[in-house]
């Protein structure tokens, strides 16, 4: 089986968002980056399949150099070997679109039998690039997958996803397919000292982002704008609790108008 | 501008953004509603026509198929495609929901056009469609701006107001039987599970209350469950009380979880982490209790209470209680 899973390196949680001067931009100087936290579940769901059913895996990352790192981390984990679409000198904007296009280059090349990311990356947001990819290539795709059950042959997998209310959707999807890992699907394991002596010697391959763009963007930012800060609220201590929740409740009645 | 708007059936419910979507779609268009349709698939969904014509849908499309009832991305893609081939739409709405988020990028990608997703607003210069969108889980909102002829949107639910048009409308109905590829359906659908709430989800819900580490396990909870139902609100919990087991993934709110943006969020035992934040500042009033005065989440609360939250929870219960008994 012929397994692939796409990384993004993001800015870490903990990242407060400044505005590059004229707001045309982020000021990314003090990001710090980490593995988009789904795509570590979609990590080790991709190890964990390649462990069952055998066969192979690859980590596909578009970046700058710094996403080697998240690279590194996934074949530390257990993943075989990487390829990665350099965006180094890269002027022009990049949308979701014209990333998926990009990936689905790599992906025609690979041919794998499920490619797993995360359901959506915490920076932008948008959970895009999975059913967009799935529909350049031709496959189906499952997003927010928290269960994947590969029936025998491993051509078919039968695939639970999270709706809402806590209500789940089960599917029974064809392979080559697209899943989107959710938070719940797994536990990623914390990679072993032997797993990242291991990766550094794991076959990383470069392309060049011009090899496999073809398209360009669909949706461009103008701006980007900080949210207005808030007025500093009425926050009550030391009197007697009863009162303070009497008035906090009155308020959110006569003043706030909430309930 | 010619727009339809998928209004969102579940379990034979029409889903609140109908009504947001149809609001927005015609304050876009200067309520010039001869342009503005609507489709609904699902069991049972005809019964919705009329609700949709009351907030301005001039035509609604109704698609009744055992392959629509149930949602499946491929069938939803198939049918509203042959709409706008049909009908030569120029923006195509739906609601930031599981289901619109699911398969909406897709449809965009097989009409090769621009997809704005987890849109707050939306805006035309020209033609052109422009939106504004947060980011990093609200950390920044961007404004993005389409470059394609037609354009993909899907609204945060429980951002815009919905307002009804004309209560008495009554609603043109089409039926729509669209010619389905069902072969091309590689994803089925063999079982939807229900959750065990029939509360709404904490992306759309007006109210919640929230449980953070300070929670201590995954007992106490309940106490949150049993405040909750006195006002019909939806529990969460911070990214804290969820990693320590106390508290499952599909209640985290945060940046790693759900953004939520309710009338009112409680806050229990939230110290208000950054990515915490991040996922909650945008709802309309926010209420924290916490035992520590310099705790993060007071500084973006409306009001707070520096207070044990065991003992103030049964208090909020007991208030709660009084005011929605008498009113």
């Amino acid at each position: 089986m012929k397994i692939l899973v796409l990384v993004k390196h993001v800015p870490d949680t903990e990242t407060k968002v400044k505005l590059a001067a004229g707001g045309k931009g982020l000021d990314d100087s003090e990001f710090k980056y980490m593995v988009n936290p789904y795509d570590e579940f979609a990590i080790e769901e991709a190890v964990r399949t390649q462990e069952k059913q055998g066969g192979e895996s690859v980590v596909v990352s578009l970046g700058p150099t710094r996403v080697q790192e998240g690279m590194r981390k996934a074949m530390a984990m257990g993943i075989d070997r990487g390829v990665w679409i350099n965006t180094e000198g890269h002027s022009g904007e990049l949308d979701s679109f014209s990333v998926a296009t990009a990936l689905s280059k790599v992906i025609a090349e690979e041919k794998p039998d499920v490619v797993y990311l995360g359901q959506k990356a915490i920076d932008d947001d948008s959970a895009h690039i999975g059913p967009m990819l799935a529909e350049l290539s031709g496959m189906p795709h499952v997003q927010v997958v928290t269960k994947v059950e590969w029936q025998d042959g491993a051509q078919i997998a039968r695939v639970e996803r999270e709706v809402e209310g806590g209500m789940m959707e089960v599917y029974e999807v064809k392979a080559p397919m697209v899943l989107g890992a959710h938070k719940s699907l797994n536990e990623p394991r914390f990679p072993p000292l032997p797993g990242i002596m291991k990766a550094k010697k794991k076959p990383l391959a470069e392309k060049k982002l011009a090899e496999v763009l073809s398209e360009t963007a669909l949706v461009t930012v103008r701006s980007y704008a900080l949210p207005a800060d808030k007025a500093p609220g009425k926050v009550f201590k030391g009197e007697a609790l009863p009162d303070m929740v009497k008035k906090v409740v009155g308020l959110l009645r006569s003043e706030a108008k909430v309930i | 501008m010619k727009v339809l708007v998928y209004a969102e059936v579940r379990n034979g419910k029409l889903k609140s953004t109908a009504g947001e979507l149809l609001t927005e779609a015609r304050r876009l268009l200067a309520g010039k509603t001869e342009n503005i349709h609507a489709v609904l698939m699902g069991e049972g969904c005809a019964a919705h026509a009329k609700t949709l014509a009351t907030f301005g849908a001039s035509k609604v499309f109704v698609v009744d198929s055992p392959t629509t009832n149930t949602y499946q991305c491929e069938p939803h893609i198939q049918t509203i495609t042959q709409l706008i081939q049909k009908n030569g739409y120029t923006l195509v709405m739906g609601p930031a929901s599981p289901t619109g988020r699911d398969f909406f990028p897709r449809l965009a990608v097989r009409n090769k056009s621009a997809m704005l997703t987890d849109v707050i607003s939306v805006s035309l210069e020209g033609e052109k469609v422009i939106a504004r969108r947060p980011m990093y889980a609200g950390k920044c909102i961007a404004e993005v701006a389409s470059q394609s002829s037609l354009t993909f949107v899907t609204l945060r639910p429980n951002v815009i107001p919905s307002e009804v048009l004309n209560a008495s409308a009554e609603a043109a109905v089409e039926n729509f039987a669209p010619t389905l590829n069902e072969d091309a359906i590689k994803a089925k659908i063999i079982e939807v599970r229900k959750g065990k709430s029939e509360k709404p989800d904490l992306t759309e819900a007006n109210l919640i209350i929230s449980g953070g580490r300070a929670m201590g396990n995954a007992d106490n909870f309940k106490i949150l469950h049993d405040l909750a139902d006195v006002v019909g609100a939806t529990v969460g919990a911070s990214r804290a009380a969820v990693d320590s087991g106390y508290a499952p993934h599909d209640m985290q709110v945060g940046q790693t979880g759900k953004t939520v943006n309710p009338n009112l969020y409680i806050a229990f035992g939230i110290s208000g982490s950054i990515q915490h934040l991040a996922g909650m500042r945008t709802s309309k009033v926010i209420v924290a209790i916490n035992t520590d005065p310099d705790a993060p989440i007071f500084q973006k609360a409306d009001y707070g209470i520096v207070a044990d939250l065991f003992q103030a929870v049964p208090l909020f219960k007991d208030e709660l209680k009084q005011l929605v008994e008498h009113s």
